[in-house]
């Protein structure tokens, strides 16, 4: 296991040093910031003065080796917007996104495994076809219209929900957090249940692909051969051997969701890191994209790891052993 | 009164519903095993061996079900049974041991899980009750230190190893019946040795009554008190196991016979059955064998009866060998 750590970590170094190269270099190729940064009226020695203080006079490789010196210590570089750290910005944002994406998770299990469940083990009951069929509109509708739709009918007709913001917050930890209060949880379920949409169809796909593949095993047979209950046969030995897939699938999920929930916190306009990375393209806010890409490279590799853990653990054929 | 039988099988007939027609996997087989006696059934791949074996346990899955037919377990018929009931006796009093030991224990849950729960899914009794029981049911089965092995997980167990481990499970609750589907087809020949040796001794010891699926006839001559070779959904022939290999009745066993390698025969070619097994979606009328039998005559049209040509000997054939045939 320790082993195995190490050599993930080795990996995860690699992994984050290629990545910003190729972000730094992405970054750099989309766009002159300065065109959009300094006003037009600002004369010739202005000019030149900022894009000095900018530092964006020296060459690409010059720039990197500042930058990556920089961030070895702790400090992405400073938003040329707002004047302040990069990291800073994107963690003041980052508690919004993260109960955003862990509260669309946690509904895409929470409706996605008992449907999934459900469709697999009653493969041609009307149910199941009515929830297949709904799974492949959860899959086609496109976020932003789904959003908006819900926003009519569940906070302008019916006015049940509250339709934009994070509404009431409680500081736990130096971050705010919107789900430990009734108010800030209205205002969560709708976003929330909007992301979710995708995963639900997508666990549901799973589970019952799983379960349809896990029935017709020896195994469930021999388990019914020695009498258990229905209940004991699909709890324990079906559902163990189906959650593999989905949690590899449901981590890399999370990560995308946390790193590209941009269309619907601007539909809900949730302040969270999605929103701030889209208006950072926008003003080609460099040091905020870089910082932001960063951090998404070592959150995936982050929750890459858990997943390969948690699996150690649901299936003991790839107990995470020193054997190199 | 004398008491009946340990199973009972009669005219069981057990047809799958598919969209491409009516397949007729088991039609009308009927067999009887006694306590503490082996039944050989034997057959190809497709004859219905298994789906029998199946239909005895009430598990056979949609499209199928039976359709007809009596399964009389120590008197009671099976196929009467609720589900409930079923699942009461399923690896309590009947137990089934698979052909494919890799398959048939979950590879995501321990043994001690796999065996504690078929302990408690019968009896109450306390978890280390039911733990102490499988330790000795490993045990019994020939596996050294169970007490460690119960705590591991079927991928660190041989082939051999993992078939002892569903066997041990089958004799939990020591069953009145255990069918075992080609047990010993996937294990090497030594591995099969002791494990036939091991279900003979149990049989003569306990009286469980044992139904030994295989297509090997070598298998069923040693362990088998009697025999019954079926062949497209039906038994064509039954009878004492030795009397039945020596002198074979229906030219269908006659030519199982001949197909098995023998040391008498070096040189020669060995003796096939032309052609192969007919689909069951449209089986021909009458002998299903009709076709790759070398006797067959326009007679055989007919559907054959179930006769008994000599005392304990039955067979499915209208022109049976009852002259003296060299078998092997």
């Amino acid at each position: 296991m320790t082993v195995f750590l190490l050599r993930r970590l080795l990996q995860a170094i690699g992994v984050v040093f290629a990545m910003s190269v190729l972000v730094f270099i992405g970054v750099y190729a989309i766009g002159d910031p300065v065109e959009i940064l300094i006003s037009p009226d600002a004369d010739q020695i202005e000019r030149e003065r900022a894009i000095e203080a900018l530092g964006l006079n020296l060459p690409l490789w010059r720039q990197y080796l500042v930058f990556l010196g920089n961030a070895l210590q702790g400090d992405l570089g400073r938003s040329f917007v707002f004047n302040e750290p990069a990291l800073q910005l994107i963690l003041q944002r980052m508690p919004a996104t993260l109960e955003l994406a862990f509260g669309a998770m946690f509904i895409a299990i929470l409706l996605g495994l008992p449907l999934g469940l459900y469709a697999g083990l009653r493969p041609n009951s009307i149910g199941s076809k009515v929830i297949m069929a709904g799974s492949i509109l959860g899959f086609s509708l496109p976020t932003f219209w789904v959003g908006l739709m819900l926003i009519m009918v569940f906070a302008v007709q019916l006015g049940w929900l509250p339709s934009t913001g994070r509404g009431e917050t409680v500081e736990v930890l130096g971050m705010r957090w919107s789900f430990l209060t009734w108010n800030g949880l209205q205002h969560l379920l709708m976003p929330a249940f909007n992301l979710a949409l995708f995963k639900i169809s997508l666990v549901i796909r799973l589970t019952r692909a799983g379960v349809r593949e896990t029935v017709l095993m020896d195994y469930v047979k021999f388990a019914r051969a020695k009498g258990l209950s229905p209940s004991r046969v699909t709890f324990v030995h079906v559902f163990k051997n189906i959650l593999i897939p989905v949690v590899t699938v449901v981590g890399l999920e999370l990560g995308s969701t946390i790193a590209f929930s941009v269309v619907t916190e601007s539909v809900f306009a949730w302040p969270g890191m999605g929103k701030l990375i889209i208006d950072s393209i926008n003003v080609l806010d460099r040091p905020v994209i870089v910082a932001y890409l960063m951090m998404i490279v070592l959150m995936f590799i982050t929750i890459n790891l858990i997943v390969d853990v948690t699996y150690s653990v649901l299936d003991p054929r790839v107990r995470l052993e020193s054997k190199a | 009164m004398t008491t009946p039988p340990t199973l009972e099988v009669r005219n069981l007939r057990t047809h799958f519903f598919t969209r491409a027609g009516v397949v007729k996997a088991v039609d009308d087989v009927s067999f009887t095993v006694d306590r503490g006696k082996v039944l050989g059934l034997v057959g190809e791949s497709g004859s219905g061996k298994s789906v029998t074996g199946f239909s005895i346990i009430g598990l056979v899955d949609p499209p199928g079900r039976i359709v007809e037919g009596q399964i009389l377990f120590q008197g009671r018929d099976l196929t009467k049974l609720s589900e409930e009931e079923m699942r009461d006796l399923r690896g309590n009093r009947i137990a089934m041991i698979f052909q494919d030991p890799m398959m048939t224990l979950n590879p995501v849950l321990r043994i001690d899980t796999q065996m504690i729960e078929t302990v408690l899914a019968h009896q109450k009794v306390s978890r280390e009750e039911a733990r102490q029981r499988a330790r000795d049911a490993l045990g019994q089965v020939g596996i050294p230190s169970p007490d460690e092995r119960l705590k591991a997980y079927p991928h660190q167990f041989s082939g051999g190893m993992r078939q002892r481990v569903a066997i041990a499970i089958a004799l939990l609750h020591k069953p009145d019946l255990i069918i075992a589907d080609e047990p010993t087809t996937a294990l090497d020949v030594t591995i099969q040795g002791q494990i036939l040796a091991e279900a003979q001794k149990l049989c003569a010891e306990s009286g469980t009554a044992l139904i030994w699926i295989t297509h090997d006839l070598s298998v069923v001559a040693g362990l088998a008190d009697d025999i019954a070779v079926m062949y497209a959904g039906k038994v064509v022939e039954e009878g004492p196991v030795a009397e039945v290999l020596d002198a074979p009745l229906h030219p269908y066993t006659l030519g199982l016979i001949g197909s098995v390698p023998s040391r008498n025969r070096r040189g020669e070619p060995l003796r096939q059955i032309p052609g192969m097994t007919p689909s069951l979606l449209n089986l021909p009328a009458g002998c299903a064998f009709r076709s790759r039998c070398p006797r067959a005559e326009p007679r055989c049209a007919e559907p054959p009866p179930m006769a008994e040509y000599r005392p304990g000997r039955f067979a499915r054939c209208i022109h049976p060998h009852l002259e003296e045939v060299a078998a092997a």
